[in-house]
């Protein structure tokens, strides 16, 4: 089996997902949550880079970390009075969801961890990722490549028409 | 593949816990980020244990990259739009959607 050991670095990049993941939803201020959350998608990457998926890591990083991020910093700065820090973040529900999302955790785990027959394939890794997505993409995957291009001129024409101030 | 999907399942449900306790629009749209990745996660692990020698796995996580992008634009986009007429993006007055 050549699958990839569970080495220091992914214990390194899980704690560091899982610690800024906490400070996304946990921070009173909400542009540090934006910060930890581009951290923890650059986290996420390293895990693509560790499971020998290096397109979608590089995918991840320019468009998380580079656009979606960038994106989301904008609408903090644009909405938030930066200044009022005092304001609770949390509604009243915190409790009972936070129980409930530990015992999600809890039962996710312990049913993979319970799951005994996996099919782990001891083949060899593609050669070229980024070689054999890209014709994929070309032929294969053709349809959802031209319909998710679509999907992406329709949410930009939306977002303009949303965002665009009404003259009166 | 267990301590990956158990990350991708703890990390799910760090986002989800955002999801239903954030006052804030712009915190509910992160946390729904983070769900995404959880999913992103899962598709590569599996894709990268069970059938190494195909790629479809990691497509499905770049279509879904692609559309979350795409939902965090109109996302943001409503967000503004949602400030501007009720200057606050607290879920608490965005309710005359309710009966």
């Amino acid at each position: 089996m050549n699958a990839p050991d569970v080495g220091i670095v992914f214990w390194i990049l899980s704690a560091a997902i899982l610690i800024s993941g906490v400070m996304v939803v946990s921070l009173r201020n909400i542009f540090h949550c934006a910060l930890a959350l581009v951290f923890c998608l650059f986290c996420v990457a390293g895990i693509y880079v560790l499971l020998n998926a290096e397109f979608l890591a590089a995918a991840q990083v320019l468009i998380y970390v580079g656009a979606v991020a960038i994106l989301i910093i904008f609408a903090v700065m644009l909405t938030t009075d930066m200044t009022s820090k005092k304001i609770v973040m949390t509604n009243e529900n915190a409790l009972v969801s936070f129980f409930t999302c530990i015992l999600f955790a809890f039962v996710s785990v312990s049913m993979i961890r319970l799951t005994k027959v996996w099919n782990i394939s001891d083949k060899e890794v593609v050669a070229n990722n980024v070689e054999t997505i890209g014709k994929s993409l070309m032929t294969e995957f053709m349809l959802p490549f031209e319909v998710v291009s679509v999907l992406l001129l329709a949410a930009l024409i939306g977002a303009i028409v949303l965002a665009r101030r009404e003259r009166s | 593949m267990f301590y990956y999907l158990a990350l991708a399942a703890v990390l799910f449900a760090i986002g989800l816990f955002g999801v239903m306790t954030r006052r804030n629009l712009i915190g509910i749209l992160m946390s729904l980020e983070l769900m995404f990745n959880a999913a992103n996660i899962n598709l590569v692990t599996f894709n990268r244990f069970i059938a190494p020698e195909h790629i479809v796995g990691q497509m499905f996580a770049i279509f879904v990259v692609v559309v979350a992008a795409a939902e965090a634009v109109v996302g943001l986009a409503l967000v503004l739009v949602i400030y501007r007429n009720w200057r606050g993006i607290g879920t608490e007055n965005i309710s005359i959607m309710k009966w």
